[in-house]
């Protein structure tokens, strides 16, 4: 059984000529509202246990009204939702806080307001002192309080007991870096535990990292439901399209998906990685010198070009970044026809794995500005260890090692 | 319905720990901090006894005690401040507490619950303080006062009937805001509080049989004033009234209910 399936679901507001049809309607009387403005609309998913759903989309496209209604504090105007177990939302921490009133006093009222009686709190309460850290400030009033202390506390009582789904807002970071590692080990603790978490955010490496599993909104509907690698580069393609751009999507031999977005204006012909013997290379060796040349077909008039790449983990993430406005070797003034070979020399100090490269053309020094291509997973490559002692991790930082 | 009192009886930790931290809050950072809820009606009676006790105490009936008039107007200010702080804060309760419904999926019927019970609180204060001053001026507690369970139920309904109607009519059209305060204080003077009811004229007499405040008040005189037992059937009718309204105002809450989010 799911744990939370969500069908058909539409939110409107709507709009009464005059306030008394509204109030007339609740009567039985048959008044129709004037307008109807649909926020969300057809929206069908249905979410397993100790799943990790990213929610994504650009600010408007419905998110924060769909969480409101899972959460139960907006009644959908169609469709259902069910829910198999507890809720909690760390979206409005220290919501019902009161000032006058104790750290503990609010504790209470807080945990009171998610619906539970005095005693459960008793049984948690030294926890959620213990965790949230602030020392005797507890006992002082909240208005005493700096408002990282107040995170802290707030958090602590959110997720003093274990709900099947979390829900997270962009809010992730909480209080100082210290507490963020650990209000993060704790989530990442109730993962594990069969909670499933519902986590909104723009940060891509945080979807990643975290989810399984990615819902992309847009417009009000969901235009991608899948991998998060595939839905965040999908993302980013809505993100860079421009006017008579489009988004194309292929499936890779290999099962990954290329996302493609752009103007076209400018467009890679070709991309690869070589080796210092100038033979192309899919495996690569940690440390090793290699090239990555693209070609670039100029396709109209284009008053400047910048050329850029990402090298990413398996898991999407961002391992290097730059590009030619960086690297001071941006070309202006291109005529059509004309076609550039770009080669970037690196040594390839990466951690043992599979990694993609992502691509970019576009003018100024972000691809937000004028996007003339955007290629995901344009290339791939594997770096292989065949010379180097053992280790760890994304990064290859050879050390040297003394012992006196 | 019964779903209603449920999830209330399931958030009853939440009512008590919001209407004592609302209480103590008053307490944090004011000298006098909930004496203030005292002080304020009875500085009222104060003014009104002060200014207006040579015009009217003469026209008080059947008494001759000299506080005769304080006395009545303790009787009657002690409904109405019930009456009136538990209106006056269902109609803005919704806007209030706006941003926690908003955020915060929990029973709404909560919301009037502890309203109704930091009011009642307040009103035992009062009530408290009456007592004490009333003893001050020679008048001890008498056995008739147990009529004041059933009053002050009735005028609790009455009440929250009307805050709740009130108080969902209000998020959707403001001006309901506004004017309330506005009849509020009409009403408070055409029931009988700050003057004897044998000084209004014949001819309007027959309005008060519309007010039902009219009878509540009146049997606090009998019961605080006079000692005696209250005329039942007005009460009865009252409560029908009371009852009515109540039971519409829960009604209306509940379609409300699911909109109210929507336009706050």
């Amino acid at each position: 059984m799911s744990l939370l399936s969500v069908d058909n679901l539409g939110k409107a507001y709507r709009v009464y000529g005059s306030e008394f049809q509204r109030i007339g309607r609740w009567f039985g009387l048959p008044t129709k509202p004037k307008e109807e403005h649909w926020i969300l609309k057809h929206i069908s998913f249905s979410i397993q246990p100790g799943e990790a759903i990213g929610l994504v989309g650009q600010n408007g496209a419905g998110k924060s009204t769909l969480l409101k209604m899972i959460t139960g504090t907006l009644q959908p105007s169609e469709g259902r939702i069910q829910v198999n177990g507890r809720i909690a939302a760390i979206l409005e921490l220290g919501m019902g806080f009161s000032a006058d009133l104790t750290g503990r006093q609010n504790v209470y009222h807080a945990a009171g307001l998610m619906g539970f009686n005095a005693d459960q709190i008793d049984a948690v309460i030294d926890e959620i002192e213990a965790f949230a850290e602030i020392g005797s400030y507890f006992n002082e009033p909240v208005r005493t309080y700096s408002s990282g202390m107040q995170m802290r506390v707030a958090f602590a009582v959110a997720t003093a007991f274990r709900p099947e789904i979390l829900i997270i807002d962009e809010a992730l970071s909480v209080g100082d870096s210290y507490f963020q590692h650990k209000s993060f080990g704790r989530i990442k603790e109730f993962q594990k535990a069969g909670t499933t978490l519902l986590i909104v955010s723009h940060d891509r490496g945080a979807i990643q990292a975290l989810c399984n599993r990615a819902i992309l909104l847009d417009g009000g509907t969901v235009i991608k439901d899948g991998a998060p690698e595939e839905v965040m580069d999908y993302y980013n393609a809505i993100i860079a399209q421009k006017e008579n751009s489009t988004v194309q999507v292929h499936t890779l031999a290999d099962g990954g998906v290329q996302t493609r977005s752009g103007s076209g204006k400018a467009t890679i012909d070709s991309i690869a990685l070589y080796n210092t013997e100038g033979a192309p290379v899919e495996y690569v060796g940690v440390g090793d010198n290699v090239c990555l040349t693209i070609n670039v077909n100029i396709n109209e008039a284009l008053p400047e070009l910048v050329v850029g790449y990402v090298i990413k983990d398996r898991l999407g993430q961002d391992v290097f970044g730059t590009n030619t406005h960086h690297l001071e070797c941006v070309r202006t003034s291109l005529q059509e026809g004309d076609l550039l070979s770009y080669k970037f020399r690196f040594p390839a100090n990466l951690g043992v794995g599979s990694y993609s490269v992502a691509v970019a053309l576009h003018a100024t020094d972000s691809h937000i500005a004028d996007n003339y291509e955007w290629r995901d997973l344009a290339l791939l490559f594997n770096v292989v260890n065949m010379s180097e002692s053992t280790f760890v991790g994304l990064a290859w930082i050879p050390p040297t090692v003394e012992c006196e | 319905m019964l779903e209603l009192f449920r999830s209330l009886w399931g958030y009853r930790g939440f009512v008590f720990s919001s209407i004592r931290n609302e209480f103590s809050a008053r307490f944090a950072r004011s000298r006098l901090g909930g004496l203030w809820m005292i002080i304020n009606p009875l500085a009222q009676v104060a003014i009104y006894a002060l200014v207006l006790s040579n015009v009217l105490a003469a026209k008080l009936p059947g008494i001759d005690n000299k506080y005769a008039y304080a006395v009545y107007l303790m009787a009657g200010m002690l409904a109405w401040s019930l009456f009136s702080e538990v209106i006056g804060r269902c109609l803005t309760l919704f806007i209030d507490q706006g941003n926690l419904m908003k955020k915060m999926r929990f029973p709404r019927i909560t919301l009037p619950v502890i309203v109704v019970g930091s009011c009642m609180l307040n009103y035992l204060l009062l009530f408290a303080a009456i007592l004490a001053v009333f003893a001050m001026l020679g008048q001890w507690p008498h056995w008739q006062m147990l009529w004041l369970i059933p009053l002050t139920l009735e005028v609790t309904a009455l009440a929250v009937g009307l805050g709740l109607i009130l108080g969902v009519l209000n998020v959707f059209v403001r001006d309901v805001g506004q004017v309330i305060p506005i009849l509020l204080q009409v009403w408070f003077w055409f029931t009988p509080i700050v003057y004897p009811l044998n000084i209004i004229p014949e001819q309007f007499k027959s309005v008060m049989a519309y007010n039902p405040m009219f009878p509540i008040v009146s049997a606090y005189h009998d019961v605080l004033v006079y000692g005696r037992s209250p005329d039942i059937q007005g009460l009865l009718l009252g409560a029908g009234v009371a009852v009515f309204l109540l039971l519409l105002g829960l009604f209306m809450f509940r379609r409300a209910a699911p909109e109210m989010v929507d336009v706050l």
